[in-house]
């Protein structure tokens, strides 16, 4: 299929064009960030302002549109700021994990023999944990903090890119343009640069892209597991582990901190539900049994 | 299929040696001082690192340390983990049951719920019930589990006070630890049934429904979506058109004609989501404090307790390969159409 066609049929479809605009929606807020919540400290922006120390979170109110978090955090900042770790997070590992992916795939498809087989095994041992559980396992390694999250999300994400980029370099090979441009005495540089490459790598870029959602939901959770980023720093998953200690509320009050839980997790959610809805639609427009 | 068995069986060494390499080689990542609980039998060892460190030669270069990490490995000693008190092995066997127990109630529910809402959806296309279920399945891989868990947790056990954290209530893990209870299984609810103790399953019901609830909304999507696809492609065929003819009724055609078909993918999905289960309980066992294999994994990640770190990433990775493996063979036993090579 047409690249362009693809993009115009994500277009085309309800679904996807909500999920266009909330991920629009996003991006603007993370852009306007210093204007919509203005640090206290340009040094530090995603830093969450506190406004005093006492640690019971204060409802939503004038002064604190979200309320406050434990600490008095303040959970509009937060949430705000959050938007921008969201897409640093996100954008950094794909892109990271991506490159390695690429760069493993190719050679693994294009060599074939034993380096095809190597790498194809050290994926295999990549692939023997569930995502999460590998991550954890390097963040203890690593100690906890926001950049070691990002390079372990990094690590464990690239072998699945391998694969996908290894089985398109395959087909892509086997192609007569290549066996032409082979014939014709190209070097394997320009057969993989001007040949294979552009070839194979629009489908993996755009379901890398997609994956961005699932990447920022595990860094998150890391972050909720008291691995990911320290207590303040602007981050959604951070925000909610500090809702942790309140979900019993206060005598004769059951639900008086609701908004520590659900205003930051109303923004993840809605943010990984709008990559979901384009990412489902992507995999219906390419999957051929369903027309 | 008895090239590929074998191949995949094959395969299964290289893949753990491979797994233990890259264990072993994260450890090195840290100090030896931080390294030794790997090699301890019991806390008192722990008080003599130093001694530890060369006895064990942790100062060695990374091969000669590796080789004999994974002699002791095959012995079954994974060293002395701090968090849990006790030798990894023992809090090995000690969490595992519980963690069983709770992705076995969710994988109940996510095939029961699954099932009937995917058979559901496609019988009823773009009626309502297929409207409800495709919500269902989009909130399911949109809501991250801890924000689905804590909610759950604020309204059930913070404003209704119907369910608990924790696996069970301190009288019954009294009674547990008394000896009037026999634990046959480890599975609290199967040993309450066994021992015809009935307050017990009750107790280790509600305090299993939250956990269990979550981590099934969580996983469900998938399956759900992946049925109704099959049902709908099964409901389209001649087959099914020649039973409806016939005149049979309608109940029949949908769930014995063509469900039967449009189970084959869903048996592989469904074995693979038990096996991503084991993910997902890292995080809701966390939230509930429900003590399994995930919650120790997690502990032991913030306490730095490196022997419990590696124990827990070691049997996960077991159990994940051995799921996916069986996915695959499966698979392959359910429809003789399918020859693996």
């Amino acid at each position: 299929m047409k690249n362009s066609r693809i993009l115009r049929r994500i277009l085309a479809s309800r679904t996807s064009l909500a999920g266009a605009l909330i991920i629009a929606f996003f991006a603007l807020t993370a852009l306007a960030a210093p204007l919509l919540a203005p640090p206290q400290n340009p040094q530090e922006p995603y830093q969450i302002p506190q406004s005093g120390y006492a640690s019971e979170p204060a409802k939503p109110g004038p002064g604190h549109i979200f309320g406050t978090a434990e600490q008095q955090y303040d959970m509009f900042y937060g949430v705000v700021w959050g938007t921008r770790s969201a897409f640093k997070v996100g954008v950094t590992v794909t892109l990271a994990a991506l490159l390695l992916g690429i760069l493993a795939g190719v050679l693994a498809g294009y060599a074939g023999g034993w380096a095809d087989e190597a790498i194809m095994r050290v994926t295999d041992v990549f692939l023997a944990f569930p995502g999460i559980v590998l991550s954890v396992v390097i963040v203890a390694m690593l100690g906890p903090g926001l950049p070691k999250v990002m390079l372990a999300l990094a690590v464990v994400s690239w072998p699945s890119y391998a694969r996908l980029v290894r089985g398109e370099v395959l087909s892509v090979k086997e192609r007569d343009f290549v066996s032409a441009a082979r014939a014709m005495g190209a070097s394997h540089a320009r057969i993989l640069l001007r040949h294979i490459l552009p070839h194979c790598l629009y489908p993996v870029i755009i379901i890398a892209s997609l994956d961005i959602g699932a990447m920022v939901l595990v860094a998150a959770s890391l972050s909720f597991l008291g691995l990911g980023a320290p207590p303040g720093y602007a981050d959604w998953g951070q925000l909610i582990a500090l809702s942790r200690n309140w979900i019993l509320g206060s005598a004769g009050a059951p639900l008086a901190y609701w908004h520590t839980v659900v205003i930051p997790g109303a923004a993840i959610s809605v943010f990984v539900l709008g990559w979901n809805l384009l990412g489902d639609a992507f995999r219906d427009i390419l999957d051929p049994r369903q027309k | 299929m008895a090239k590929f068995i074998l191949r995949r069986l094959l395969l299964l060494p290289l893949v753990a040696f491979g797994v233990t390499v890259l264990l072993f080689g994260l450890t090195q990542l840290l100090a030896p001082e931080m390294r030794a609980s790997l090699y301890a039998k019991d806390p008192r060892q722990l008080d003599a690192v130093e001694e530890i460190i060369r006895e064990h030669g942790l100062r060695d270069p990374l091969p000669k340390q590796y080789a004999r990490w994974a002699a002791q490995v095959m012995r079954g000693e994974l060293g002395y983990s701090e968090t849990a008190k006790m030798p990894v092995m023992q809090a090995i066997k000690t969490y595992m049951p519980a963690t069983m127990e709770l992705a076995v109630s969710a994988m109940l529910g996510v095939l029961f719920f699954g099932l009937w809402l995917g058979t559901s959806s496609a019988v009823h296309k773009n009626k309502w019930q297929d409207q409800l279920s495709r919500v269902v399945a989009v909130t399911g891989y949109s809501l991250p589990i801890f924000v689905l868990g804590l909610l759950l947790l604020m309204v059930f056990y913070g404003k209704l006070g119907w369910f608990a954290p924790g696996r069970c209530s301190f009288a019954t893990d009294s009674l547990i630890h008394s000896g009037e209870f026999k634990s046959y299984t480890g599975l609290l609810t199967l040993d309450a049934l066994l021992n015809l103790n009935f307050s017990v399953f009750l107790d280790a019901l509600r305090h299993l429904a939250l956990p269990a609830a979550t981590l099934c909304y969580g996983s469900m999507a998938l399956l759900l979506r992946v049925t109704r696809s099959s049902m709908l492609e099964e409901l389209g065929k001649d087959y099914v058109r020649t039973a409806r003819a016939k005149g049979l009724d309608e109940k029949t055609v949908v769930n014995v004609h063509a469900r039967r078909n449009a189970l084959i993918p869903v048996i592989t999905v469904a074995t693979l989501q038990f096996v991503r289960l084991l993910g997902g309980v890292v995080i809701t066992e966390t939230i509930f404090a429900f003590p399994g294999i995930g919650r120790w994994g997690v502990l032991c990640a913030q306490q730095l307790d490196i022997a419990g770190v590696l124990g827990f990433a070691l049997v996960t990775s077991l159990l994940f390969v051995l799921g996916n493996l069986l996915a695959d063979l499966l698979y392959a036993a359910a429809d003789p159409r399918i020859r693996l090579g």
